[in-house]
Formats: C-alpha cells, sequence, structure tokens
C-alpha cells in the first residue's frame, strides 16, 4: 500500500475475533492505535522501544511488540490482545494460574507478559523451567521478581499435559 | 457457644494471617485495569510534550516560542515566565537562598531539566513541534562527581548559597571520642554508593486542568504521596489546598518511591492548561522518565570503627555526603535522615558520631525510592563489619552475632533516638543459619575454591525501618531552627468504612497502592470485624483531596500500609461493629457482650437472636427512629490514627525516625566467572522479622520484588552520566533492569515477632531486600575476590568488567623451586617509570619514623602482604600479591630500609619475582614535621617490571604504581592514626563546622 504522511487511512483488522476499523495515520504506533483509537487499553506501553515487553500483543498469532509496529502494517490482519484471553467470560487457565501463583503486583507488565506466554504454551508443551525463564526475558516485570510467573506458565504446561494425558 | 468464651468476638472464619489470592487481579488479568492512560478525559483535552535541556549547567539568554506556535495543531506553549508569573518556586527543606521552579527560570542545572511545554492537539504533535522552540544558553561549567562538587573552586549551582554544600550537621551521641581513644582497633572504610532507581513500568501520567470560576486547579495523577507533598504543590500554585483537587487513578503501574518525584509535573501541567484554557495530558516517555524523573541519592561514605580484638564494637563514625542531584525537592534531604534513628543497624552500639553534608551536583534531583537511606547506610555499615571480621581473622557471623542488639533488651532505644519495638535477632540468625543451610553452604565454597573457582560468601543483618515520622525530616535542621518552626512529627493514616442502605460495606483507604494488594489486605481486615464474607466487601483506594479523608502522611511509602494504614481500617471496622454492638444489645434487650458477628450474621451468644449483616446495618437507614439516644443515624466511620512513640526530636537530636523496625538476615554464595567476571547468585538465603503477618502470600510477593530490584542495584542498574553531564542511560538497553534469567528464586525465610505498637502487630515488610541485598551480594564478591582487593574498589553495580579488573589474571603456579631462588631484582630491559608524591600522616617524625621500623606496621602496610619474615637488620622476605590493571601476580620478594637517618630519611625499596613477571621498586622518603604534630612524607620513586607484568603498558602501570603506594601510605596513616586519637578527623571537623554534637 502506497501511504502519504499527512493523510489518515482507514485500517481495518480483526481484532480479538471481531472486524474492528479505525483511522490512523501512516505512522501511528500499533500501540497508540489499539489503546487510544479501538479502545483496547488492556495493552500496555512501558518504553516504546522495544525492550520492556510491556506492549507485547499477538498478530497474525506471533507474538510481536506493538510498540515498533505501525497500526497501518496490521491491515486486514488478526490482532489478538489480553482482552481476547477470558472465553464467555471466564478467565482461562493462564489467568488463573497467575492469580493463583500471585505473578502479578500491579499488573502494568502482565498483559506482555500473558500473550507472550500464551503463545508460547501453545507451541512448547512440556517446558523445562529454563525455558520458560529464557522465554520471558524479553519482559521486564519491575514488581515481581518473576518467580510467581514462572511457576504460573510451569503449572498451566504441567496441567495441560495432563488433560491431554487424561483425554480418550 | 459459650457464653464466657474469653473472646468477645468469634468469627466463623478468619483471613487475616492468611494467604488470600487478591481481589485486584481478575480486572489486571483481564486487560480490565483502570491505568492514569487509561482513562477518558474531557473534551477537548490537549496533549503536552516538554522542551528538556541539553545541558547540564547553563544559563538561559532566550526561549523563542514563536515558531512553535506557527505549526497547525500546536495551540500554546508554556514558558518560564509564565510559571513566574502564575507560580511560587517550591518550597526548601534546608534554610538556603536556593529557587526550584517547575520549569526552569534563569538556569538549567540538569539534562533534562525542563524548559518548556508545548501544548497541542494530539501528543505526536506536541513531540513535532519540540525542535521548533529555540532556547539559548550560556553554558557553564559543571560539577558531577560529589566530593569535587564541595570543593572551593567548583561551579556552582546555586549561586546565592556560595557553595554546592547546601546543609552541613554533625551529630554526637555518646562519647566516641573516648571509645576510639581506648580501642584495641580501629578501622575506617570509604565506600561509594551509586545512582539507580527502581524505574516503574508504567512512566507518569498527569492530567491538568484550571477552573478559572474558582481559581483552583483539579489534576489526576499516578502520585504516590505522602501527601505532605500536596502542600508543596499548593504553595508552588499559589492557591489555598482546597483549590488544589489532586486526584489518583485506580490502578498504577508501579512505583516504589518514584512516583513521589511527578509532582512537579502536577504544578506544571496545571499551569498549562491555566495557559490554553483547556484540559492537558501529559504521558512520559522512557528517556524522560530515565534522565528527569527521580534518582536515589548517590551518597560518598566515610565509616570507622572502634572494636575490641573480639570484634565488639564500643563506637562508630559516620561520614556521609549525599549527593542529591541539582535540586534539594520535597522530600529530600529525607533520603539522609530516614535511618537517622537507626543508622546503628541491628547492632548494639552506644557511642556514635554522625557528619552528614548535603552536596548539589548537575544532575536529577533525587527522591523516594524503595529502600530510601537503606541501602547506602547499611552498604557502608555491613561493609565494615566484614572489614572488621576480615581484619581480625574471624568469622563474620561470629562479628555480626556478637555486637546484636540483646534479645531482653526490647524495645530497645538506640544510640542515635530509634525504638527499635520488638525482635529477637539471636534468634533470627539461629534460624537462618539452620534452615537456610548455611553449613552446606560452606561446604560448597569450600569445594568450589578447592577447584580453583572463585566462591564467597556474604553476610548482612539489618533492621527495616516503616511507618516514617513525618519529624525526622526536620533533622536538617538545627535545634534552634526546630524550636522557631514549631514541632513535626506523627503519621496519620485513615480509612473510612461505610455501610449502605442495603448493608453493603464499602471501604476506602488513603495508601495510594501501587500493585501491593492494599485492596485484598483490607478486606481481610474488615471481614473478620465485622463477621461477613470477604468477597461482599469493596474497597477503594483511588483518592480524591476533594472528598476523601487524607493527611499528610497518606500515600505509599516507609512501608506504611500493614503497620499503620490496615491498622487504621481494623480500627474503623471497630468503630462500625461498637455502634452495631449497641443497635442490637438495645434491640434484643441484651449486654452488648453477648453480641456476636460472624458468617454474615449478627446474633446473641446463646443463640436467641439472630439476624442478617445487612439487615441489621440497613436499619441505620431505614429506620433511625428505632435506634438508641446515642445514634445518629446512617452507617459511617473515619479513624485516624497515628502512634504516639512518634515523637519530634527532642534537644539531644534523638530521633525516633520510624515506629516499627522490622529484622533481616541475610546471606548468599556467589561465583565469579574467572572468564567474563560475571557474578552468578548460587544461593540466596533471606530471613525476615516483619511482625505478624496480614497475608503470607503477599509479604513474599514484596520480599521477591525488593530482591530482584536489589541484584539490579547490586550487579547491573547505574545512572551513567559522562564528565560533561551528559546522560548515558536514557534507554533500557542502557539502564539494564534484570530478566527472569538474572534473578534466582531466593529461599524466604519468616518469624514473627509482632510490634506492640501497630494495631495488628504487623510491621513494614517491602523495602528490606533493597536494603540488605546489594550488600549481602557486595559482602559475597569480596569475600570471592579475597584480600588483595582493596575494599574500597569494591563497589555498585558489579557488573562483569568491574568484577573482571578486580580478579585480575590469574599466575600459573609457581614452578617447583621457584620459590628457593634468591629474588632479585631482574627485571632489566622491562618497563620503568619514576614519579614523586606527598602524603601528610597525623603524627610526629619521630613517632612514623619509629613505626615503619616496626615489623607488625611494616606488614600493614604493604597492600596484599600475606607474610614477612625478618632476614636481618631492617631487611625482610615478603610473600605479597600485587594487582596491576587486569594481571594479578604472587612474589616472593626482598623489602629493605636502608640509609636510614632518623627521623628525616630513609629508603624503602623491594624486588620481588612471580610467575607473571619480575619487578623493583624504591622511594627515597623525606619526613618534615608540619603544622598540628603532623609529618608530611615526600617521596621519589621508581618502578621497573618485566615479563608479563610489563605488558600494561606505561600508563596503566604509572596510575597502578601511584595507587600502590598511595595504599603504602593511607595504611600507615590509618596505623597511626589508631594510636592518636588527638586531633583526630572528628575533632577538627568540628572545629572547622563550629558546630557542637546535642549532647554536649
Ligand atoms: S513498550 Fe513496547 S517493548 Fe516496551
Ligand atoms: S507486576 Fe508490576 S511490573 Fe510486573
Amino acid at each position: 500500500m502506497y501511504v502519504r504522511l499527512d493523510e489518515r487511512y482507514r485500517v481495518t483488522l480483526t481484532l480479538n475475533g471481531r472486524e474492528r476499523s479505525a483511522y490512523a495515520e501512516p505512522r501511528t504506533q500499533l500501540c497508540d492505535f489499539l489503546r487510544h483509537s479501538l479502545g483496547a487499553t488492556g495493552t500496555h506501553v512501558g518504553c516504546e522501544h522495544g525492550v520492556c515487553g510491556a506492549c507485547t500483543v499477538m498478530v497474525d498469532g506471533r507474538a510481536t511488540r506493538s510498540c515498533l509496529m505501525l497500526a497501518v502494517q496490521v491491515e486486514g490482519r488478526r490482532v489478538e490482545t489480553i482482552e481476547s484471553l477470558a472465553k464467555e467470560g471466564e478467565m482461562g487457565d493462564l489467568q488463573r494460574a497467575f492469580r493463583e501463583h500471585h505473578a502479578l503486583q500491579c499488573g502494568f507488565c502482565t498483559a506482555g507478559i500473558l500473550m507472550s506466554c500464551h503463545e508460547f504454551l501453545g507451541r512448547v508443551t512440556d517446558p523445562s523451567e529454563a525455558e520458560v525463564r529464557d522465554m520471558l526475558s524479553g519482559h521486564l516485570c519491575r514488581c515481581t521478581g518473576y518467580t510467581g510467573i514462572v511457576q504460573a506458565v510451569l503449572a498451566v504446561a504441567r496441567a495441560r499435559q495432563n488433560n491431554r494425558q487424561e483425554a480418550p | 457457644m459459650n457464653s464466657a468464651a474469653p473472646l468477645h468476638h468469634q468469627q466463623s472464619r478468619s483471613y487475616v494471617g492468611k494467604r488470600q489470592p487478591r481481589v485486584e487481579d481478575e480486572a489486571l488479568l483481564r486487560g480490565l485495569g483502570r491505568y492514569a492512560d487509561d482513562l477518558a478525559v474531557p473534551p477537548g483535552t490537549l496533549h503536552a510534550a516538554v522542551v528538556r535541556s541539553p545541558h547540564a549547567h547553563a544559563r538561559i539568554q532566550r526561549v523563542a516560542i514563536e515558531a512553535a506556535l506557527q505549526i497547525p495543531g500546536v495551540r500554546g506553549v508554556l514558558t518560564g515566565e509564565d510559571v513566574k508569573r502564575w507560580a511560587a518556586p517550591f518550597p526548601v527543606g534546608v534554610r538556603q537562598p536556593m529557587e526550584h521552579w517547575c520549569l526552569a527560570v534563569d538556569k538549567v542545572r540538569y539534562v533534562g531539566e525542563p524548559v518548556a511545554v508545548i501544548i497541542a492537539e494530539d501528543r505526536y504533535l506536541a513531540e513535532d513541534a519540540l525542535e521548533s522552540v529555540e532556547v539559548e544558553y550560556d553554558v557553564l561549567g559543571v560539577s558531577i562527581d560529589p566530593e569535587m562538587a564541595t570543593n572551593d573552586d567548583a561551579s556552582v549551582l546555586h549561586e546565592a548559597v556560595g557553595s554546592n554544600v547546601v546543609n552541613d550537621r554533625y551529630f554526637n551521641y555518646g562519647d566516641a571520642d573516648t571509645a576510639f581513644e581506648q580501642a584495641a582497633h580501629r578501622l575506617s572504610l570509604k565506600v561509594r554508593y551509586p545512582r539507580s532507581a527502581c524505574t516503574p513500568i508504567e512512566c507518569y501520567v498527569v492530567l491538568g486542568q484550571y477552573d478559572p470560576a474558582e481559581g483552583g486547579y483539579d489534576v489526576m495523577a499516578n502520585f504516590q504521596g505522602p501527601y505532605a507533598i500536596h502542600s508543596v504543590m499548593a504553595r508552588a500554585l499559589q492557591v489555598p489546598a482546597n483549590r488544589l483537587r489532586l486526584r489518583t487513578p485506580p490502578d498504577s503501574g508501579g512505583s516504589f518511591g518514584i512516583k513521589q518525584g511527578v509532582f512537579p509535573y502536577v504544578v506544571m501541567m496545571g499551569l498549562a492548561a491555566r495557559k490554553v484554557g483547556a484540559p492537558v495530558k501529559w504521558v512520559e516517555d522512557r528517556l524522560e522518565h530515565l534522565q528527569g524523573a527521580s534518582s536515589a541519592t548517590n551518597r560518598v561514605t566515610t565509616i570507622e570503627a572502634a572494636f575490641a580484638s573480639d570484634g565488639r564494637v564500643s563506637a562508630l563514625r559516620f561520614d556521609q555526603l549525599d549527593d542529591c542531584g541539582a535540586y534539594l525537592r520535597a522530600p529530600e534531604p529525607a533520603t539522609t535522615y530516614r535511618m537517622h534513628g537507626n543508622v546503628t543497624g541491628a547492632y548494639d552500639i552506644h557511642h556514635l558520631q554522625v557528619r552528614n553534608r548535603i552536596v548539589m551536583t548537575n544532575k536529577m534531583p533525587t527522591g523516594l525510592n524503595r529502600g530510601f537511606g537503606g541501602p547506602q547506610v547499611y552498604f557502608a555499615l555491613e561493609r565494615l563489619m566484614q572489614r572488621i571480621a576480615v581484619t581480625l581473622d574471624l568469622d563474620p557471623l561470629d562479628v555480626i552475632r556478637r555486637n546484636l542488639v540483646p534479645t531482653q533488651a526490647f524495645p530497645y532505644r538506640c544510640s542515635a533516638g530509634a525504638l527499635l519495638d520488638s525482635g529477637d535477632y539471636r534468634r533470627g540468625i539461629e534460624l537462618g543459619v539452620e534452615q537456610g543451610g548455611l553449613e552446606a553452604l560452606r561446604q560448597r565454597r569450600e569445594s568450589a575454591r578447592r577447584e580453583g573457582r572463585h566462591y564467597g560468601i556474604g553476610y548482612t543483618v539489618a533492621v527495616e525501618p516503616s511507618i516514617s515520622n513525618m519529624g525526622y525530616i526536620t533533622m536538617a535542621q538545627t535545634p534552634e531552627e526546630r524550636r522557631r518552626a514549631g514541632p513535626k512529627n506523627g503519621a496519620v493514616s485513615t480509612a473510612t468504612i461505610s455501610v449502605d442502605p442495603l448493608g453493603s460495606v464499602s471501604v476506602h483507604v488513603s495508601s495510594t497502592p501501587q500493585g501491593q494488594g492494599h485492596r485484598t489486605v483490607a478486606a481481610q481486615v474488615v471481614a473478620d470485624v465485622l463477621g461477613i464474607p470477604l468477597e461482599s466487601i469493596r474497597v477503594d483506594v483511588e483518592l480524591d483531596t476533594g472528598k476523601d479523608a487524607w493527611s499528610i502522611a497518606s500515600g505509599n511509602y516507609s512501608s506504611r500500609f500493614a503497620g499503620a494504614v490496615a491498622g487504621a481500617v481494623h480500627n474503623a471496622a471497630l468503630k462500625i461493629r461498637a455502634r452495631l454492638d449497641a443497635i442490637a444489645a438495645q434491640q434484643w434487650q441484651v449486654s452488648v457482650e453477648d453480641i456476636r458477628f460472624g458468617d454474615g450474621r449478627i446474633y446473641t451468644a446463646d443463640g436467641v437472636h439472630s439476624t442478617s449483616f445487612q439487615r441489621l446495618a440497613g436499619a441505620t437507614h431505614w429506620a433511625p427512629g428505632t435506634l438508641p439516644e446515642s445514634e445518629t443515624g446512617g452507617l459511617r466511620e473515619t479513624a485516624f490514627w497515628t502512634p504516639a512513640e512518634l515523637t519530634a526530636p527532642d534537644d539531644d537530636e534523638r530521633i525516633n525516625s520510624s515506629l516499627c523496625y522490622g529484622f533481616i538476615f541475610d546471606y548468599c554464595g556467589v561465583e565469579l566467572d574467572s572468564l567474563t567476571g560475571r557474578v552468578t547468585i548460587d544461593r540466596y538465603v533471606t530471613l525476615h522479622d516483619a511482625g505478624r503477618m496480614l497475608n503470607p502470600q503477599l509479604v513474599d510477593g514484596q520480599v521477591r520484588g525488593a530482591f530482584a530490584q536489589a541484584v539490579g542495584a547490586a550487579l547491573y542498574e547505574a545512572f551513567h552520566y559522562n564528565e560533561d553531564g551528559s546522560f548515558a542511560s536514557g534507554t533500557l538497553a542502557d539502564y539494564l533492569i534484570p530478566t527472569t534469567v538474572e534473578v534466582p528464586d531466593p529461599t524466604i525465610l519468616h518469624m514473627e515477632t509482632p510490634s506492640p505498637f501497630t494495631p495488628l502487630g504487623a510491621k513494614g515488610v517491602g523495602e528490606g531486600n533493597n536494603m540488605s541485598t546489594p550488600v549481602c551480594i557486595a559482602n559475597a564478591v569480596a569475600d570471592a575476590l579475597g584480600d588483595a582487593v582493596e575494599p574500597g574498589a569494591i563497589e555498585l553495580p558489579l557488573t562483569p568488567s568491574k568484577v573482571r579488573m578486580l580478579m585480575g589474571i590469574e599466575e600459573p603456579p609457581r614452578p617447583e623451586g621457584v620459590a628457593e631462588e634468591n629474588a632479585q631484582a631482574s627485571a632489566g630491559g622491562g618497563s620503568k617509570l619514576s614519579a614523586s608524591d606527598s602524603v601528610e600522616i597525623p603524627a610526629s617524625p619521630q613517632q612514623v619514623f619509629a613505626s615503619i621500623l616496626d615489623p607488625d606496621t611494616l606488614k600493614a602496610m604493604i597492600p596484599g602482604c600475606h607474610s614477612l619474615e625478618l632476614t636481618g637488620d631492617n631487611a625482610y622476605r615478603a610473600d605479597v600479591t600485587v594487582g596491576v590493571g587486569m594481571i594479578r601476580a604472587r612474589f616472593d620478594a626482598r623489602v629493605e630500609l636502608t640509609e636510614l637517618e632518623p627521623p628525616h630519611s630513609l629508603r624503602l625499596s623491594g624486588a620481588g619475582k612471580s610467575g607473571m613477571g619480575d619487578a623493583a621498586g624504591a622511594a627515597k622518603i623525606r619526613f618534615s614535621e608540619i603544622e598540628g604534630g603532623k609529618t608530611r612524607l615526600d617521596y621519589d620513586y621508581e618502578v621497573t617490571v618485566g615479563g608479563k607484568i610489563a605488558s600494561v603498558g606505561g600508563r596503566m602501570l604509572s596510575s597502578a604504581s601511584k595507587m600502590l603506594i598511595g595504599q603504602i601510605f593511607s595504611r600507615l596513616s590509618q596505623r597511626l592514626s589508631g594510636s592518636t586519637s588527638k586531633g583526630s578527623l572528628w575533632q577538627r571537623l568540628r572545629a572547622l563546622t563550629g558546630k557542637r554534637g546535642g549532647d554536649q
């Protein structure tokens, strides 16, 4: 798509399973677009330069830093944010495990961490603690010291593993 | 239930003291949190971007905004001129003619200082326009290093003060001079604590509004308190406090003290809104945050102990130089005084002298940061305790044990005035040793060392103060100044509980949490007192100064929630219960003693009467006519609570700086990578006594969070400034916060010695590891590095490159037989240098001369000297480890004293061989008597090296030699001043400052 810098474009995407659209300038960051144009304020911004991981969302199924992407780049694509994790009003297993293991305090880093964990657990079914820590090393959390987060992810992986084994 | 049961109110279920998942979590996990930047803004809200100084120190000649105003979408620019017209400088905590405005008005004093505010239709446009503001600067010299900033020729930040030292206070408790005179040993250590900050992941957010009809400001900000700062903001805005309505959002993305520093922006955005006649919102970005938000205070400390041969310390001296940056921003210099009453830590030390100086430098102003004052004090104190152990060749833990406040002494009054409320420190150590597995850790160290690995163990004990006394800040003033200003003390906390007509319970606390789970704990407390399910209670933690109960101590700081705020919640719940008791007793014609609360019901102990909580409580709204005469109707109670123990500083300068004092005992094992210098924490054990734990899961969460931040402070994080004051840590790729792979999981142990002074027996727990962990890791690194490293060189953060430098290059094992050879200088063909220098020593030439001839002194003088054996007249054979740059080598050396002309001159020479090469050196030393019975030593020296050592190059060799020789004489000086107390440094200081200690 050819864009002019001083024009606004209507960007249409699938956000958390629903088609949504709004205007964006070519330079509008995806995180700002999600938060302020589409109202998905669950995604947070911690550094705007790609280090803290707070802004992580899924774009076409891949964990992506929404501060390093432009809104116009998601035209026609699928974006999932933290708001998608509760199904039919109930929190998912990952969210419940975070609560159980005290994996959050202020909760500001949590949205991005949940999205990375969500993607990871979809790929890796039986992770070691070292693998979990390695995956989480792209995120900064200033509150928890990470222990609860690591425990929560390992617990979900184990529980899903058990469920799979029990399933006929 | 037996009516004679000793407990008046039995509950069906109790929540306090149990692990309880947080009521906060579900909204946050669903992405439904409401943080400051998530809240709806009024229609027509504009957005701000801040023009900041690129210079560390400059006079502002002109601020030209015309070009910016031409840009479409820009609606206005706020400058220093507007600020001067509408506002006043912020009040300062010391009596000095220095001004701090929310925007620079005449000079800029640090890189990143706000100079103007662009107000535009969106944030992108506002940021675009930043470049179009033209500021002409007249660049001035800078003061960056705190010690250099105290020099007479330093560039002065605040000219009207005339010096960068803006406060200088001296305190004397007991009789330290005599204790030092009589002590068998003395040891002094100089350490530097760097700048870092706990950097929440959410930055500052402010929404300012101005109402010209009322002449008032309405500002929403993710401020965290203390609300004493509300007065500072109102004064700066020149309005009565009721014309500054300050509101906080429901959720905050972390703070750790840092969001106290948003207050200048509250004023700035209020004024910006006034300037453009519309609401103005500002969202700080990460660069702005790192360079300009807030920082912990960096400190240079010289600490000195007088002690006996068993390690028992009789007296301490602290000389603390605190670098608060470019402005003394409220509540500074609180960092300096937060620990004042308990500066002797967990130890029973009676004699104490403290000198505190506050210096201004061209760096961002400092402010609250988790641990506040604690890491700085413990870094000096606990490093010193480790050094005492090493010097006396004792186990560091034995030295710690011998000095602890004895168990039977609680409540214990420290020499500087803290009243340690409760504790059992000895038992804490025993528990920690047993349950944490110290013996196994020692074995790990032994086996690691056998394998030639660098492994060390460090220990720390600390007292963790919580619930600050608002009066400690006035310690920066003299008793006379305090008398004139009137007393300041206490720590008022508030909580309000209301019961609505349908009988549901709402709680409000003014503690402005940033993730600690205050809503959960407050609900636990209320559920227990009123016997209702926790889920039925709603806790509100937004604070609106226009509507809610608050006081100056409101806010989230000094770990005051568990002790003070939860206590106020408890008291408010008791008030509600007392009213319901009276209503039920009248209705049922029974005595109040018979009323019980539980399972959501109110009933009599004999089971005859029972009603639901909602119904009886609702009656206060629906049927006030049926209530006892004492009842006014409605059901809402506010409790204010302040502890009696928090009195103002007394005329002897004693201050109980906090209400509660928890106890921490930490130890850890670390390993240093000999290739990279990386420090790996192998095991970390941390024992806490925080009184009664209200929710153990949240307590552990606080400990883990503090620990992770402390690992950052110990190993990675520091704000770096270049020599010209430019800021070199502006992104999270430069300022390194530890991630999951750097933070190990500590072993957390608990004991509970309830505080007698708080309603629930709880003490604060959130800051302890920020205080204890950095020095514990440093002590372990020191242990791993061994004695050859100069103790003061162990500086945080212990980054790989720094540690690698300290480790040096290992020499290969000495080949068989080399030690037997005659070690003669054979360094021909290597590097050679000569230089001269001088040093002053506080003793007469005769004394100095005699002591150099004394073998014990000579051994103590030579850094890294393992043994010294007399081989002839003033000739010795020495086993010495010397480091030059990266190279560290162990020498078999000959040392000789020749050309003796007592007490005028002598020649000190040495030559040695090592696996890394040869070295020889000689110094001609001349002694001359100078004023005050002291001696000046002038020395010319020559050093020759060969082999690998020579490869370090001339410059490195010259600075290493200078340092080594400097160390020799400073060790001599220290040893000599240890036996002469007349004319001690402290007495000179006192004479110089003309200040007298409080008890004289
Ligand atoms: S905000 Fe995107 S990585 Fe920090
Ligand atoms: S929970 Fe606060 S930053 Fe992670």
